[in-house]
């Protein structure tokens, strides 16, 4: 049955009006992806992120045994030479496992600002200039720094025998015999602890570095279940792949157009990117060097120290059947940049000021304007370019970056 | 007929207008592009530039095709087959290879120290140790050295 030449009509004018209607509502909305934005943003959402990958190097990565003791570990003050600093001091559980200060503060002031622990599993380098390869031999560090931790091996191994004993033991086998190890005694600058260290055989020496190595192991444990917890971004983002539409009331819209400049025109998904907001790379990016700190070479050093490093992936105290460490292999140690540091996650961000490897930059603001200004380096060459945003803009990226908290969450419980 | 004419004038309009609008507006973004591109960084290829080959290398001596494990990712450290013929499609066997590479507009190499693991027959060399680091536009360079002489070979590839 034909239909009369003016319902046509109506029905064209109707069809007209809606079609006129919903892009309307979808241009008001101003939220609309294309097909290859949506790839970008369902790399960037922690329901991407893939299955904890295997740390061949430590066997009880992934035994919960150690990440109880490991736990216990990062909360006890007895591993510092002054009984009052853990790892837990200045990566507190409170503040997403970091101190909110521009510099380390343990024994002593660090010269770099503490890093947050929340995924640091999927790193292949850690430390603001990659000079650890795993989370055991990182957490070693700090312990035997005298601007941290401040103690020795033997110290912490003494420990051991008096606090853990019987933990350690159904993880590791039997503690060592540390009868006449002295409490003070390290391959350390220290001249007491050095001079001590010397003084003990080898035997010795291995039996201490032995459970030191397995307290980092144990650490490594607990750190590993260290997690971001989803953001409002993410859910958005999860949203948006589940239903095919826009989800509504999630995120604002200076927050969506914050988005659409972090992955197209501000260009920050070139080092910030993944579900964890980091290539793990190292960049000069020309951040100001801090007032008053010797020259800082970064990832220049730490290229090199990593390679030497006493406990790294091809050392005799790590557990990786196949001494092929694939990341030391093919680590281009004289290609490193000058001043180059490692590209931190931005999740959680906006609850960790002050911003760079010496929290140089004090607000989120501050830090937006370095990249969108792009200064020279104070040594080397910055990789910025000026990114010519407008104010508005500017403010758009802040509020975006804002939406990527959602905390983080511990094995167990949080508190020790 | 007039009707018919009239009709096709209507839908034809709007089109032309259309058309010279796109045109002012890609001239307007091509323009600031290439001023962009001139003024700061190396300009990115042409798609067709892009991909895992078969690719000619520069003096033609050599066709060679990336064939990845996995789809390239990036972050990953990933490891990646090369088949390399000389012009005639024969395979190569015996050459030796080095691979470098960068980010042309970031000024950069790669991040780290790819190399020939293993020669594998029949033309087929394994690369370990490649890493793209960052999305972009990333050169992957080999350089060949075999019976049909020494020459290069760049891959544009698309993180």
């Amino acid at each position: 049955m034909t239909m009369p030449i003016a319902t046509n009509r109506v029905v064209t004018a109707i069809v007209l009006v809606l079609m006129l209607t919903m892009a309307s509502v979808a241009s008001s909305r101003g939220v609309r992806w294309t097909t290859e934005q949506v790839h970008e943003l369902s790399m960037l959402t922690l329901s991407a992120l893939e299955p904890l990958p295997p740390d061949p190097t430590n066997r009880v990565a992934d035994d919960p045994r150690a990440v109880d003791l490991g736990r216990r570990l990062f909360f006890d003050p007895r591993l510092s030479s002054t009984g009052i600093v853990s790892c837990g001091s200045c990566h507190s559980p409170d503040h997403e496992f970091q101190d909110d200060r521009p510099l380390g503060i343990g024994v002593g002031t660090a010269s770099r600002r503490t890093m947050p622990i929340a995924g640091t599993a999927y790193s292949p380098f850690l430390f603001w200039d990659g000079r650890k390869d795993s989370q055991w031999s990182q957490a070693l560090g700090p312990l035997e720094n005298p601007a941290e931790h401040g103690g020795t091996r033997a110290q912490y191994a003494h420990v051991i025998v008096e606090h853990y004993r019987d933990d350690y033991e159904r993880i590791f086998g039997p503690v060592a015999d540390l009868a006449g190890i002295p409490f003070i005694a390290a391959p350390v600058d220290d001249p007491t602890a050095r001079k001590a260290w010397m003084g003990l055989t080898d035997p010795q020496r291995n039996a201490v570095t032995g459970m030191f190595v397995n307290i980092g192991k144990s650490i490594a444990a607990y750190e590993r279940r260290v997690e971001y917890a989803p953001s409002r971004f993410d859910r958005y983002v999860d949203d948006l792949l589940k239903s095919g539409h826009e989800p509504e009331g999630v995120l604002t819209r200076d927050e969506i157009a914050g988005l659409r400049l972090f992955i197209g025109k501000a260009s920050c998904t070139q080092c910030h990117n993944g579900p964890l907001f980091t290539s793990n790379e190292f960049h000069n990016t020309g951040v100001p060097a801090r007032p008053g700190l010797p020259l800082d070479v970064g990832r220049l050093a730490g290229a090199r120290n990593v390679l030497n490093d006493e406990f790294n992936c091809r050392s005799r105290w790590s557990d990786a059947s196949s001494k092929k460490c694939a990341e030391l292999e093919f680590l281009d140690s004289d290609g490193q940049t000058l001043r180059a540091f490692k590209v931190p996650s931005l999740r959680n961000v906006a609850d960790r000021a002050p911003y760079m490897h010496a929290g140089q930059l004090a607000t989120l603001a501050d830090v937006l304007d370095h990249y969108n200004h792009a200064p020279a380096a104070s040594a080397g060459h910055s990789e910025l370019k000026p990114l010519h945003l407008k104010v508005q803009e500017l403010r758009q990226l802040e509020a975006f970056l804002r939406a990527l908290s959602g905390g983080t969450i511990a094995a167990n419980v949080l508190h020790p | 007929m007039t009707s018919s004419s009239r009709n096709y004038q209507l839908r034809r309009i709007p089109g032309g207008r259309f058309a010279v609008l796109t045109t002012v507006i890609i001239c307007f973004l091509t323009s600031s592009t290439f001023m962009t591109a001139r003024g700061s960084k190396p300009k990115r290829p042409q798609a067709s530039e892009f991909g895992l080959g078969p690719r000619h290398s520069m003096d033609r001596r050599y066709v060679a095709t990336l064939q990845p494990q996995q789809p390239l990712r990036r972050r990953h450290l990933q490891t990646i087959q090369v088949s390399i013929t000389d012009a005639e499609g024969l395979a190569v066997d015996g050459a030796t290879i080095a691979v470098d590479g960068g980010m042309p507009q970031h000024g950069h190499g790669l991040p780290t120290k790819p190399r020939v693991t293993k020669n594998l027959g029949g033309g087929l060399y394994e690369i370990e140790g490649v890493r793209f680091s960052m999305g972009g536009w990333w050169e992957f360079k080999l350089f060949i050295t075999g019976t049909p002489g020494v020459d290069s070979v760049t891959f544009n590839l698309n993180l």
